[in-house]
């Protein structure tokens, strides 16, 4: 994707990655770094230039902005396009995709609208003084908030938005003429297929040391070392170095549970200084100024998702803490530069609307939907430190989860990956795709639901950390697809029995006992084309 | 596995209904004649007890040791652990090694405790060195949180005995109870306390033959931990045992208290976590030599409550036993034995519940049959690897000892070394 794109301008891209980095908070800090070690070597004032330049190579300053410029690019892919294209045409290039994004948008703030006149509750309003005091005192066990929401309903579940994308249609497409799709997504979308796939995660599909099967064999290099014994001597290695592209690699086959947070940390550029403790108390404070209406959407959420989950109950006081933080946090607007959606406006009461005084609302552009919860609750698991925990949800969410419920042309969308899992199962269970299609049995209504919360909820949690492992490693959310078509082929033989859609739900109601890595790699098994004959 | 066995149960549990439906055993009363029999507690203690006049045969197999409360009584747990350390002591063992405060360093697993009315005078003792401890005091025989309060104050245990002055007088008292040291610095997650429970499986006493059950949970409070201690009469939060926190509602005064439960209990999860995720968290959390240390010391632990019972315990051969160990770990990782049941829970709270305890009862059934699958006495009792289950063997000290002629109690154990590690326990991990 970034190659492709890079446009003939080279001089022009690098000059905005220049300026672009000098934007970013690590700049500051790197410049003054720079200028206390120049002044402590002597270098000679001619060559002043090249000889900081050799003297640099492979210190950890170069490291560092190695990094920087690495996430920089990842961050911000648009910053490598064509810098003649227009903004919307970066955002979304097709203008059927875009239109049906704004029409959805709209929707979510009529939904949201008529919310708060049907409540006779503002969309935000300044706490009193004593609400204050209750609130702050209260902040470590939000979970026992006695607010009453059982009037509060969730804008909308990936249910909904799936009858959104399955209706879309590109009106430049003639179905008389071209060959037609014949699953629920009607779009002509390009996405990789099994063969795409497989050279993509070829590194998965052939390792057979990974961390995933069986931590208890013999290492790779040491036999006299368990597999996750010499991973996790390797990892501490790894981790030292601090290099963000050599932690994706190690993760590739594998990731030390122990140092999982570090190591997602370093994959994602993150790294925690007192700069976001301060940032996140500010946001505390946000919270604790003012009152949203989607904090009542968030916090029903909760109760409905982690509450009620038998993994992640427990951490539901973290979890009221980081998503009320993450819905008024200004710095995740950024990610609509590159995404197809725009954030919601609003004006503040009192005021009139012009294109000036209109704000994103709520603060962070993103209206939360039923499940929304799941995308941050794992992290619960990993980080104990709240900040640690509201970054890495805040990058993820930046990076990777937005594209879930946006509509976009993006391979990665929730279109494009709805697709992907049609295309699949056609290609590699056509016999159970024949069955589903006689007996008028639907699985996309049950597999789209596990794809838009990245299977949060739906696996145990060590298993779902190996699935995210393989979204950090490769970069890409289409791995989602190929494990919701790996569920659905191990249970293959339940499903072929079935004929109705009640009786295909029930077979795949509960997919906690799925082991993630030894299914996607049987799904990507080069030579399954035998296994699907016999 | 193919023998329709005549079996008896004194409960109407579906886990247990369910599990012997399965392998097509049928059901039969006690007075007729069975070979297995999963009896409450009170109906073994009676089948076993003299007046009875029972004498079971070679074919017939129950589920209770006749004197498991050497184990699951807390007054008689304690002094049988203590004996144990003496005896430990006096054989110059290293597992009795001390360290420079005087604590046991292997075998300081069980708080202080102590016997009430018996040990009065030294609690006092105690109590006057260390003033500012938290003190828990429970009735020795009972369980699922009857009769529990926690004392901080010389005079609440002087008032208390004084209003049971009449059972006080040692010859009267019909209630033993123990008071133990409070764990003040539990381990939370989430900012909530929970104590672990564990299932371990004894098929024999001597020689010693135990399993630990792989799916243990996590038991929650559904209130939030107040670490300053002033709300001591609030008991949800203190106990985190399931039969107290199902009735929090109903007991809990309607005041506004702060602390007051205000959720229900959830009947998706019960306040259960799974031990899998324990695991996780603490190796993400606290990094993976920490947790490996964490639950091998648990290991450990049960080990060493069993060996100490083991030589008083009436290991007779048609017996088997399930216990429930419950455990607290406190902010050092470090876990503690709190009590330890005979009759672990069969009722099933939630969905997941239920096939866990479907899925043990199925487990120790598999592990206590001989292989022709008919209870037989004369049977070794050594089941191959592949009926296990989730089951893990702890400990056999019969195949052990065949397999390993330099046999020694004493090799420590912790920190002692990889050669003793695999002295002490070849069998283990």
């Amino acid at each position: 994707m970034l190659r492709q794109e890079l446009g003939t301008n080279i001089t022009a891209i690098v000059n905005r990655l220049a300026s672009e980095l000098q934007n970013t908070p690590f700049y500051p800090d790197f410049l003054a770094d720079v200028q206390t070690t120049m002044a402590t070597q002597n270098f000679s004032k001619e060559r002043f230039g090249t000889e900081c330049y050799e003297w640099a190579q492979g210190t950890s300053l170069d490291t560092k902005l190695r990094n920087a410029l690495y996430h920089l690019m990842h961050v911000q892919p648009t910053l490598l396009a064509n810098p003649d294209t227009p903004r919307q045409v970066l955002k979304e290039p097709l203008t059927y995709i875009r239109k049906a994004q704004s029409s959805w948008e709209r929707r979510l703030v009529k939904c949201v609208n008529s919310m708060a006149s049907e409540l006779a509750m503002p969309l935000a309003r300044r706490r009193t003084k004593q609400e204050r005091e209750e609130l702050a005192e209260r902040w470590a066990d939000l979970s026992t908030d006695e607010t009453d929401l059982t009037m509060i309903r969730p804008v909308y579940a990936p249910k909904d938005f799936l009858e959104v994308l399955a209706s879309l249609r590109n009106p430049n497409y003639d179905e008389s003429v071209e060959e037609n799709l014949w699953g629920s997504i009607q779009l002509p979308l390009k996405v990789n297929d099994i063969k795409g796939l497989v050279e993509l995660y070829g590194e998965l599909a052939c390792c057979c040391k990974h961390t995933g099967l069986d931590e208890s064999v013999v290492g790779e290099y040491k036999v006299n070392l368990t597999l996750a014994d010499e991973r996790l001597l390797l990892g501490q290695k790894v981790v030292e170095r601090n290099h963000g592209p050599l932690s994706r690699e190690l993760i590739k086959s594998g990731c030390p549970t122990s140092l999982r947070g570090v190591l997602w940390h370093q994959v994602l550029g993150l790294e925690i200084t007192d700069k976001h403790c301060k940032y996140f108390e500010e946001l505390v404070k946000a919270v604790n100024q003012h009152e949203l209406l989607v904090d009542k959407l968030i916090m029903k959420d909760i109760q409905l998702t982690a509450s009620n989950d038998d993994q992640y109950f427990v951490f539901e006081d973290i979890l009221f803490q980081v998503l009320l933080c993450f819905f008024r946090d200004t710095e995740v607007l950024s990610h609509f530069e590159h995404s197809s959606a725009s954030p919601p406006l609003a004006v503040a009461r009192g005021n009139t609307p012009t294109p000036d005084n209109l704000v994103a609302y709520p603060p962070c552009g993103v209206i939360p939907f039923h499940g929304f919860t799941m995308y941050a609750a794992p992290l619960s698991c990993l980080y104990e430190d709240p900040v640690h925990f509201y970054f890495t949800f805040r990058e993820m969410y930046c990076r990777y989860w937005y594209r879930l419920h946006i509509v976009t042309s993006h391979t990665q969308g929730a279109v494009g990956l709805a697709l992907q899992f049609e295309l699949l199962l056609q290609s590699c269970e056509t016999r159970l795709w024949q069955h589903c299609t006689t007996m008028n049995i639907q699985l996309l209504p049950i597999v789209f639901k596990w794809i838009v919360r990245g299977f949060s909820g739906y696996l145990v949690p060590d298993q779902l950390f190996h699935l995210w492992d393989v979204i950090l490693a490769w970069e890409s959310l289409e791995v989602l697809p190929v494990l919701a078509l790996a569920v659905v082929s191990f249970r293959r033989e339940n499903l072929m029995d079935v004929t109705s859609q009640t009786a295909a739900e029930a077979v795949l109601a509960d997919i906690t006992a799925m082991r993630v890595i030894p299914l996607l790699k049987l799904a990507l098994a080069t030579d399954r084309t035998r296994d699907r004959e016999g | 596995m193919t023998a329709r066995i005549a079996y008896c149960t004194d409960m109407e549990k579906s886990v247990l209904a369910n599990n012997f439906e399965k392998r097509g055993w049928f059901q039969v009363s006690p007075d007729d004649e069975w070979y297995f029999y999963w009896a409450g507690a009170q109906t073994c203690r009676s089948l076993f007890s003299v007046d009875s006049g029972y004498r079971m045969n070679d074919n017939q197999m129950i589920n209770h040791f006749p004197t498991h409360y050497e184990l699951t009584r807390k007054d008689l747990l304690v002094k049988n652990i203590k004996r144990y350390r003496r005896e430990l002591e006096r054989e110059g063992s290293t597992l009795a090694a001390r360290d420079a405060t005087g604590r046991y360093i292997h075998l300081d697993f069980l708080p202080t405790t102590f016997m009430l009315p018996a040990d009065y005078n030294l609690f006092v003792e105690e109590f006057r060195r260390n003033p500012n401890t938290t003190w828990i005091l429970k009735p020795a025989g009972r369980s699922q949180g009857v009769g529990i309060f926690l004392v901080n104050k010389l005079a609440q245990i002087k008032k208390w005995s004084r209003d049971t002055k009449s059972s006080f007088n040692p010859t009267l008292v019909k209630d033993t109870y123990v008071i133990s040291r409070y764990i003040e610095n539990p381990l939370l997650i989430g900012g909530k306390k929970f104590d672990l429970r564990m299932y371990v499986l004894v098929t024999s006493y001597r020689p010693l033959k135990a399993y630990m059950y792989k799916q243990g949970f996590c038991r929650f409070c559904t209130v939030r931990y107040d670490t300053s201690g002033q709300e001591l009469d609030n008991m949800f939060v203190h106990l985190t045992n399931v039969s107290i926190q199902k009735h929090g509602a109903s007991i809990s005064h309607p005041s506004p208290h702060p602390y007051s439960p205000q959720e229900e209990y959830n009947s998706v999860h019960g306040g259960k976590w799974p031990v899998r995720t324990l695991r996780l968290y603490l190796e993400g959390t606290r990094g993976k030599s920490r947790t490996d240390r964490l639950f091998s010391d648990i290991t450990w632990l049960v080990v060493h409550s069993l060996r100490a019972v083991a030589p008083i315990m009436a290991s007779d051969r048609h017996c088997f036993e399930c216990y429930g160990y419950d455990i607290i770990i406190d902010d050092q990782l470090k876990p503690w034995m709190i009590e330890v049941n005979a009759s672990p829970s069969m009722t099933s709270t939630t969905a997941n519940d239920r096939i866990l305890k479907y899925k043990l009862v199925d487990d120790i059934i598999s592990i206590v049959l001989p292989p022709d699958g008919v209870p037989n006495v004369h049977w070794n009792k050594i089941p191959s690897p592949d009926k296990f289950g989730d089951f893990e063997l702890l400990l056999d000290e019969e195949v052990y000892q065949n397999s390993d002629h330099h046999h020694q109690h004493t090799s420590g154990h912790r920190g002692g070394g990889k050669t003793s590690d695999r002295h002490s326990a070849p069998r283990w991990k």
